[in-house]
């Protein structure tokens, strides 16, 4: 019957993709090796922080739940092949989560993208979000940061063979920029460009188009960028000044004070930690960035 | 209704989206549709087995995945600079050309052989029993189905949304956006009511379209 | 070889003619696929290391656990459209105007909004006012409001195309409205309807890859995240070609399932009483569609798009 032979041919197809996995499992050859490498924090015991409902809902869950992201190498990372997350935000959440009394075990990683930040907040879906989130007044009708934790600016990625675009006033009425639906990026190039724009819901989709030539520039935080280029070398480059100041802060719920200080006087405390964290994931970068003094509670 | 006074200009920018994706994609889908069902009711078995491969494959994946391959794996294909909005067009066209081609089948198939026999018997050509018995017959049978494929696609066009179209499907971000950040469920209720109120007007069209045609048998 | 409408029994010449166009047919789809073909050599996309992320079991294990939201998804969507359906295709058969009318308005209401818009009203638009929603919830609440309302269509229509004497025989032995309804005409209605019910079942699994723009990780949101994935060489056509077999396969599978129930019960209503049933196979066409066309009841998309 036509119905059996598709089923065979499909469960012929299914039994050629299982033996192909016999070929590679787990680990790849150049993989990323955070095995063996000490941690620069330490898990704090018995903290209490009172007047925070954050802190209270995280107590009785047992566990943090961290929303991050994870296409942006460098930043914020999902190893499809390993499951283990890197970057420098990923790690920053794992810092205040030790901070707080959980280790890697009891941490709930899930991937959010930029518009849908707030309402994951909001909602309680998250605890906390550490994800090249800009402080912006607009946010912080609906959230609340604490830190900021770094300091970037807006950028451009562009085709490596791409003479024409060196910054963003070099921007015309015939391009097309690309970045994610919901950023601060985007609207400063609708607002102070000609050029024009699309929008995705995630930054790899945005270079993906680039690549393919369908974009001329892809814009964001020149960490992310950064990030992107070291993965193509051959095909992207940054290009041009930063063209506006970016906070990346951790987003948390509205008004929750006792967690925000919390979580500051960790940063400004410390130091060591940040530079540690920073060089393991940015330094060989070429980003030279010192760390920011903390926005006061509020 | 500030929320659309406000933002004419990107109102009216949306619905010309919708309606570019919608009559676009209908174009495409009504020429390719007649293509592939003639395909499919030719008396040629490959044209047949061609016709019927493309439709049963393109029936059984989403719309989204098959906006998906022309968005995003086309132009890796093409390397040329596209427009963003035709690719979504001709995803739409494809997907709906499918719905366009069983619905002419089965409107041909409607037509009792009796009549296209005996046209032929009284000595007309191909050409005119197509236009003066089969396709009067048969289209009474299509139209009012192919309204319903054309409600769909309306609604499709929406879908163009996850691929950055500035369509009404898109335009709550677009308004959600700082400087304008328009309350998003403002927003999406008046999306609602512009679609209800134009698939009900062309759902009212379909019955009385029907009511003209109803076949007596 | 029998006469259609649109060509009579080919002679000689007629059948000469249709080699040549069958030929010509043959060589057009070769053409158009060995471009294809070359535009994916060009491109590279046979090359191993476009393929390599699919040697990792990991991947694979993300590409299932997108495959079983996407069934979990709907089959919740579609026993609630199932039930929804049942519900307002009852409420619009009612004899009573006051509960006729208001459901025939929801249900045309329902119908006219797109399904993404629905999902995007309760993920984005209903955390305005407070409600929280996951995005499970919003694709598969959006999914059973769509679907309910094009199989209550469906039922109706279902039911309205059985004869009359099917109702006055069950009034004539004393039954009331329930009773006709449960007993003699809804279970005749979903036999004849069956064809076009599974097809509005395949279009709520396929709806469930509009999740995708909602957030919901689905099948479709895993393919974009592996293809865009620049570590592996942004296999975006590979995953696409994957994700769209595994799709094909589950819409395949699901009406293949609905192939056999209904010949089970075919069988059984065959062996059960030899009364001419409402099937009146014409051609390739289904019953329904025909009885459709016939009786103008294509008020329902005629495949649920």
């Amino acid at each position: 019957m036509r119905k059996t032979r598709i089923a065979g041919a499909f469960a012929g197809i299914a039994i050629a993709a299982l033996a192909l996995t016999a070929c590679n499992s787990g680990t790849p050859g150049d993989g990323d090796g955070d095995g063996t490498t000490e941690n620069p924090w330490t898990v704090a015991t018995d903290v209490t922080i009172d007047g925070s409902p954050t802190f209270d809902r995280i107590k009785s869950a047992g566990k943090v739940t961290v929303g991050v992201k994870e296409d942006q190498p460098g930043l914020g990372y999902l190893n499809p092949t390993t499951n283990t997350r890197t970057g420098f935000d990923v790690d920053v959440a794992r810092w205040i989560a030790a901070s707080l009394g959980y280790d890697e075990d009891d941490i709930e990683f899930t991937a959010i993208p930029s518009a849908n930040r707030e309402q994951s907040i909001i909602n309680g879906d998250i605890d906390y979000y550490v994800g090249t989130y800009s402080i912006t007044d607009a946010r912080k009708e609906q959230i609340s940061f604490a830190g900021p934790y770094f300091i970037t600016g807006q950028g451009l990625l562009v085709a490596a063979d791409n003479d024409t675009i060196t910054g963003k006033d070099s921007l015309t009425a015939d391009m097309t920029v690309c970045s994610a639906t919901g950023s601060t990026s985007i609207q400063r190039i609708k607002d102070e460009t000609p050029a024009k724009t699309k929008e995705y819901d995630t930054y790899s989709t945005c270079v993906e188009d680039l690549k393919n030539g369908q974009a001329d520039a892809v814009t964001t935080d020149e960490a992310i960028l950064i990030g992107y280029a070291a993965q193509d070398p051959d095909n992207l480059k940054v290009v041009g000044d930063v063209f506006s100041e970016e906070r990346y802060g951790v987003g948390i719920p509205k008004g929750d004070t006792a967690f925000q200080e919390f979580i500051n006087k960790m940063f400004t405390d410390g130091g060591d930690v940040w530079k540690a964290i920073f060089d393991k994931n940015l330094g060989a970068s070429g980003v030279t960035a010192t760390q920011p003094a903390v926005d006061p509670v509020g | 209704m500030g929320v659309i006074t406000d933002n004419l200009d990107l109102w009216a920018e949306a619905l010309q989206g919708t309606l570019v994706l919608f009559f676009g994609g209908g174009l495409i889908a009504l020429v390719l549709g007649l293509v592939v069902g003639a395909m499919r009711v030719s008396p040629i078995p490959i044209a047949r087995s061609v016709g019927a491969v493309y439709v049963n494959w393109i029936r059984n994946t989403p719309l989204t995945l098959v906006m998906f391959f022309f968005a995003f794996c086309v132009p890796i294909l093409l390397r040329e600079r596209i427009d963003p909005i035709v690719l979504p067009t001709i995803a739409l066209g494809v997907y709906t050309a499918t719905y366009v081609a069983e619905t002419i089948r089965s409107g041909i198939n409607t037509v009792p052989v009796g009549q296209a026999e005996a046209a032929r018997a009284i000595g007309l050509t191909f050409g005119q029993v197509m236009t003066l018995v089969v396709l009067p017959q048969a289209s009474r049978s299509v139209i009012p189905p192919m309204m319903s494929v054309f409600i769909a696609l309306l609604k499709n066009t929406t879908v163009a949304a996850g691929f950055s179209v500035l369509n009404l499907g898109s335009v709550r971000s677009w308004l959600a956006e700082p400087p304008r950040s328009e309350n998003q469920l403002v927003v999406l209720l008046w999306v609602m009511v512009i679609f209800i109120v134009l698939v009900l007007l062309l759902a009212w069209l379909q019955r009385v379209m029907e009511r003209k045609w109803r076949i007596a048998r | 070889m029998s006469s259609s409408v649109l060509y009579d029994v080919p002679g000689p010449r007629a059948i000469a003619r249709n080699r040549i166009l069958g030929i010509v047919t043959v060589a057009l789809v070769l053409a158009i696929g060995a471009w294809v073909i070359w535009r994916f050599a060009e491109t590279g996309q046979f090359s191993a290391d476009k393929w390599e992320i699919f040697t990792y079991g990991t991947v694979w294990m993300r590409i299932l656990d997108g495959a079983i939201a996407t069934l979990s998804a709907f089959v919740v969507a579609a026993v609630g459209a199932l039930v929804l359906g049942f519900i307002l295709a009852i409420g619009r058969l009612s004899d009573r105007a006051w509960i006729r009318i208001p459901v025939g308005w929801i249900t045309e209401v329902l119908r006219a909004i797109p399904v993404l818009i629905f999902m995007m009203l309760l993920y984005y638009g209903l955390p305005v006012v407070g409600i929280k929603m996951e995005p499970y919830w919003a694709v598969v609440i959006a999914l059973v409001a769509y679907n309910g309302s094009v199989l209550a269509e469906v039922i109706r229509a279902g039911v309205e195309s059985l004869p009359r004497g099917q109702s006055e025989a069950g009034y004539a032995i004393g039954l009331r409205k329930s009773g006709v309804l449960r007993l003699i005409l809804l279970p005749q209605a979903i036999r004849a309807m069956m064809p076009v019910i599974v097809a509005q079942l395949v279009v709520t699994l396929k709806d469930t890859a509009l999740g995708f723009i909602i957030t919901y990780k689905e099948l479709l949101y895993v393919i974009k995240l592996l293809g865009s994935n620049a570590e592996f060489h942004s296999p975006l056509i590979q995953t696409a070609l994957v994700g769209g077999t595994i799709y094909v396969a589950m819409c395949l599978a699901l009406s293949y399932v609905a192939y056999r129930v209904e010949q089970r019960t075919k069988r059984r209503q065959r062996a059960l009483a030899g009364t001419a049933s409402t099937h009146h196979p014409v051609g390739e066409t289904t019953d329904t569609e025909l009885i459709a066309l016939q009786k103008g009841a294509g008020k329902y998309d005629s495949h649920g798009l």
